[in-house]
């Protein structure tokens, strides 16, 4: 059987992959997908903990299943945010929302 | 397999003042439909009325009035019906309401009249409910994207105008980005505890304190990501870039709100997750919490940031942010102050105090930026406070005493709310970190002062709108920063009746 | 699992790939071959189309669908509630009932929006 270290480590690498798409990306839709990314890899973790920790208590799987109930939410918000915002200036771009410091 | 609950295991009536809020939110939204265009004021006072309900519900079960249900815990444990959840409610609620009417003329003024708007700011108060009764790491994180899901358009809610949706989005992005924080080290806890439950969590970390260090990193990496995405939504120190863009930005009766709202619901969650399920987290014996260092050393980063950049602000609402940046420092070395053995009652009091004051002060500050900022977003800059004294004294009154309970005079609130803080704080030996929060309030006395001394020594114009639910608003503002500054006792009394610890 | 059970796998993998490649070959072996411009089109459900493709969709379209987005997600809180009915009893249900009547009360508002009105 595949060892529990191992899906850590994947999850570890997604989440690492998304947290660099959200610092290097410039366009918006990247970094709205690059969370998901981190998002995805929580669940990896929690299915993971669940299924070699505590099998026989759902609440990983359950947790699981939030996560990306609320990742849907945010990213139906965010995209109408985004679409908001391209209308008016024909860009995704982060950088060029700049009207105030970051 | 697992245990089926009973429907009387519910317990359904402790969670009668959140649930009363969340009922009459949804009959809002459905009753704005049918509210006409031009008289959305209807949908304010509805929304009035629910929250009216749930405050009154929630300070009868603060004042020990009535309990409602039978324990402390409803769902299963999943959410907790505690004086801390009564003493959230009543601070969210007082927030919301005085949110609600700063709001009131100020959308029709800048033509952003739209009955969502209260629906959503009442939807976020019910997150901001749910984040101080989480029983639950679920919880925490279904109620942090109650509350941050809303605020996010609430941000960009004047629409046509650039630097509201510009808020909006770089608001969304970090939050969005935060939360997959906060999940990891939630996964993270779980892994650790092989639970999400705060009660299970609490009785597992004295098998960890004993284990192996693998789950003792897993529950600290756990703790720590948490403290990254709660950190942020309270605006502490190195998160909190995205605070003085978004003040800016987003409509001030938005600003006015969530500076306290996401505050309060970000620190009782702290405090929930922290202060009860893991104040034993004990890596060397006899030794505090091992989470505590990192807790006061965010905060006094937070308190020296925070106040020395809002010296050279010119905008008012960027000088708040800064400020606000700067307060949730002092509350965070509280939470600090909950690592040391049988302190996490008294920091969760001082915590009530603090934010409590902070509501009052707060909201008053941003309802005095709202009265002089024209109906374009403009003139909000430091320099409109000028000669404010003279055409509007009873404003220039108001905001001076904002500004000196900001600062933390005596027989002001914001004077109680640090005294407090500071107590606990040195009770859990933390004494730099007092003595760093000590000088950063002498600090911040120059660029709160600045404010006074522009209102009554310098020469200006001074306009301001001060419609009548405005005027309210900062009179309630004023007069509860006063009232707990000047008799405390009436707060102090009621908070010592919280307990926040498990089992002691 | 034990080897022979992988064995299943490679069998189905193998036919995977004969299914498709033997019609291929057929058709290219016997079929007759009598090529003319209107063969080459390229195919797009059988109207050929008008304009640039890379036109926009109206915003009406989008909103559609986050909103089925949105209510598709919350589905899978029903499923484990339907899997497991019959053990959950009385407990289950007035949750459940909750959680349906918040989703009818988003579905009322979209609806009295016109967001549900095809344009």
């Amino acid at each position: 059987m595949v060892p529990l270290w191992m899906y850590l480590v994947v999850a570890a690498a997604l989440f690492s992959t998304g947290l660099y798409g959200v610092l290097a990306r410039r366009n918006a839709i990247a970094i709205l997908m690059s969370i998901e990314l981190m998002l995805n890899a929580v669940n990896i973790n929690l299915v993971a903990f669940w299924r070699y920790q505590k099998p026989g208590d759902v609440s990983g799987q359950v947790f699981a299943a939030f996560v990306f109930v609320v990742a849907a939410a945010e990213a139906a918000v965010g995209l109408a945010l985004i679409i908001a915002i391209y209308r008016r200036r024909q860009s995704v771009i982060a950088e060029d929302m700049n009207l105030m410091k970051w | 397999m697992f245990e089926v609950p009973s429907l009387s295991d519910l317990n359904i009536a402790a969670t009668l003042p959140v649930m009363s809020l969340v009922l009459g939110t949804c009959i809002l939204l459905l009753a704005d439909l049918f509210v006409p265009q031009e008289r959305k004021q209807l949908t304010a006072w509805l929304a009035v009325a629910g929250l009216g309900v749930s405050l009154a519900l929630s300070l009868l079960s603060l004042g020990d009035v009535t309990r409602f249900g039978d324990g402390d815990e409803a769902f299963a444990g999943m959410f907790v019906a505690d004086t801390f959840t009564d003493a959230v409610n009543v601070i969210a609620l007082v927030t919301a309401l005085l949110g609600v009417m700063v709001a009131y003329n100020y959308l029709e003024r800048t033509g952003t009249q739209r009955g969502e708007y209260y629906v959503l700011l009442l939807f976020t108060t019910a997150g901001v409910m749910f984040m101080g009764a989480a029983g639950d790491l679920v919880v925490v994180f279904v109620a942090l994207e109650l509350l941050s899901i809303p605020l996010y358009i609430l941000s960009g809610f004047r629409r046509p105008q650039e630097a509201s949706e510009e808020s909006a989005m770089k608001y969304f992005l970090l939050g969005a980005f935060a939360s997959g924080f906060l999940v990891y080290g939630i996964a993270l806890i779980y892994g650790a505890t092989g639970t999400t439950g705060l009660h299970d969590i609490w009785i597992a970390v004295d098998d960890i304190v004993a284990g192996d260090a693998t789950s003792q990193y897993l529950l600290l990496i756990g703790a720590g990501l948490m403290l990254v995405g709660l950190g942020f939504k309270v605006a502490a120190v190195p998160f909190h870039m995205w605070t003085p863009d978004v003040y800016q930005g987003a409509p001030t009766s938005v600003v006015a709100y969530m500076s306290v709202a996401a505050k309060v619901g970000g620190f009782a969650a702290l405090l929930r997750v922290l202060a009860a399920g893991m104040p034993h987290f004990v890596l060397d014996a006899g030794a505090p919490a091992a989470w505590q260092d990192t807790v006061w050393l965010v905060a006094v980063l937070t308190m020296l940031l925070g106040n020395l950049v809002a010296i050279v602000q010119n905008d008012l609402k960027r000088l708040l942010a800064y400020s606000s940046i700067a307060h949730a420092g002092y509350v965070l070395l509280a939470v600090a102050a909950a690592g040391s053995a049988g302190l996490a009652d008294e920091s969760a009091q001082a915590v009530v105090i603090y934010m409590m004051a902070y509501a009052f002060t707060n909201v008053g500050a941003f309802s005095v930026v709202i009265a002089v900022e024209k109906d374009d977003a403009s003139n909000t800059g430091v320099t409109s406070m000028r000669g404010l004294a003279r055409s509007q004294p009873w404003l220039a009154a108001a905001m001076a005493l904002f500004m000196l309970s900001l600062t933390g005079i005596p027989l002001t609130a914001g004077f109680v709310g640090k005294w407090f803080v500071f107590k606990a704080a040195i009770s859990a030996d933390l004494f730099f970190a007092v003595v760093v929060g000590a000088v950063t309030s002498l600090i911040s006395a120059y660029y709160y002062l600045r404010i006074v001394w522009y209102m009554y020594f310098e020469e200006g114009d001074g306009e301001a709108v001060i419609p009548w639910p405005l005027a309210a608003a900062i009179s309630i503002a004023a007069v509860g920063t006063l009232f707990l500054g000047v008799m405390p006792y009436l707060l102090t009394d009621m908070a010592r009746e919280i307990t926040l610890a498990f089992g002691g | 699992m034990k080897l022979n059970e992988w064995i299943f796998v490679g069998i189905f993998m193998a036919l995977a790939w004969v299914f498709p490649t033997i019609p291929i070959v057929l058709g290219k072996l016997l079929g007759p071959k009598r090529p003319n411009p209107s063969k080459q089109d390229t195919y797009e459900c059988g109207v050929e189309t008008v304009g640039p493709a890379w036109v926009q969709f109206r915003s009406q379209y989008y909103i559609f669908a986050l909103v089925f987005v949105i209510f598709d997600v919350e589905l899978v809180f029903l499923f484990p509630f339907a899997l497991a009915f019959n053990r959950l009893g009385l407990f289950a249900l007035f949750e459940v009932t909750i959680f349906i009547a918040l989703l009818l009360v988003a579905l009322f508002y979209t609806w009295r929006r016109g967001v549900l009105e095809w344009l």
